[in-house]
């Protein structure tokens, strides 16, 4: 396994499994960007397809909605991260693709 | 910055190297680095590590090069910040301004090479489609880059696909190009560590 590939995989590993305020489900959720529902799941929907569009009433709904600040911080992230590894394992996937053909 | 512990959140030891910072480069602590710099357990130490390696590690794209896909990137997901940011930076490395804005304004008409051409415009649609197939691929290796470059790419690609998206939901503010600047300067010295 490459260094990037290994680095990659403990940010995976830290962010969904490690300790954290906010509870193991919440930050899988969060990275898949499904079961999530009300102002977070909008809010995580909103960063992984058009983070640009977050504003700050989005923010503000998470938080009325009973969520910390560190809570938001660690979900925010892991929808980030959720969506980039899907983008980054399309990439892949499609390089495979072309390399057996 | 929407969330006010990534601001004033850190604890005195992180508050007094804000404070150095200030000082030295006689400009604002970027959002991005208050962003690192908060639990870094949680987020900031291992996507710097990821970041470092993609865009200073070995590779065979130059820092420029991969620069210059950081910026396209944030660009395609309208980050004003890490276009910015990363556009410095990329003008920096190459020496020439000129090039890095052409091709963040018209990318099939800027003079650069094939390779890293194919590579950009593969980036951009991975980023905005969410996806890219074995023929986007093949047209990249056609135009002359390894796969190993392309896997490269696609960590570049990685990595600001997920800074962009935190520098846009917490809300970065985006500073003069003095400050931005002073972190090219940064950025090319030091890396991402």
């Amino acid at each position: 396994m490459s260094e990037i590939e290994q680095a990659r995989k403990a940010l995976v590993s830290r962010i969904l499994e490690g300790p954290s305020k906010a509870s193991p489900s919440q930050r899988r959720d969060a990275f898949n960007n499904s079961g999530l529902a009300g102002p977070l799941g909008m809010l995580v929907d909103k960063v992984a397809k058009h983070a640009s569009r977050v504003t700050d009433e989005d923010i503000a709904a998470a938080r009325k909605s009973g969520l910390s600040e560190d809570q938001i911080f660690e979900i925010v992230v892991c929808g980030a991260v959720g969506q980039a590894t899907r983008q980054y394992d399309a990439g892949l996937t499609a390089l495979e693709a072309a390399g057996k053909e | 910055m929407r969330l006010q512990i990534l601001d004033s959140g850190h604890g005195f030891g992180t508050k007094v190297l804000f404070a150095l910072i200030r000082a030295v480069s006689r400009q604002p602590v970027l959002d991005v680095i208050k962003l690192v710099k908060y639990r870094p357990d949680f987020y900031g130490d291992p996507m710097s590590k990821i970041t470092h390696e993609a865009m200073r590690g070995p590779c065979s794209w130059s820092v420029a090069d991969r620069e210059l896909m950081a910026a396209l990137v944030a660009k395609t997901n309208q980050c004003e910040f890490c276009t910015k940011a990363h556009s410095a930076v990329a003008q920096r490395a190459f020496g020439n301004g000129e090039k890095v804005s052409a091709c963040l304004v018209d990318l099939d008409a800027a003079a650069i090479g094939e390779p890293l051409r194919a590579t950009l415009l593969m980036l951009r649609k991975l980023t905005s489609e969410n996806g890219v197939d074995a023929d986007d691929i093949r047209a990249v290796l056609a135009a002359g880059a390894s796969p190993r470059q392309i896997e490269d790419a696609l960590a570049v690609c990685f990595s600001f696909n997920v800074i962009g998206r935190l520098a846009d939901a917490f809300g970065f503010s985006v500073p003069g190009p003095d400050a931005f600047e002073a972190g090219a300067k940064y950025l090319l010295a030091r890396g991402y560590r």
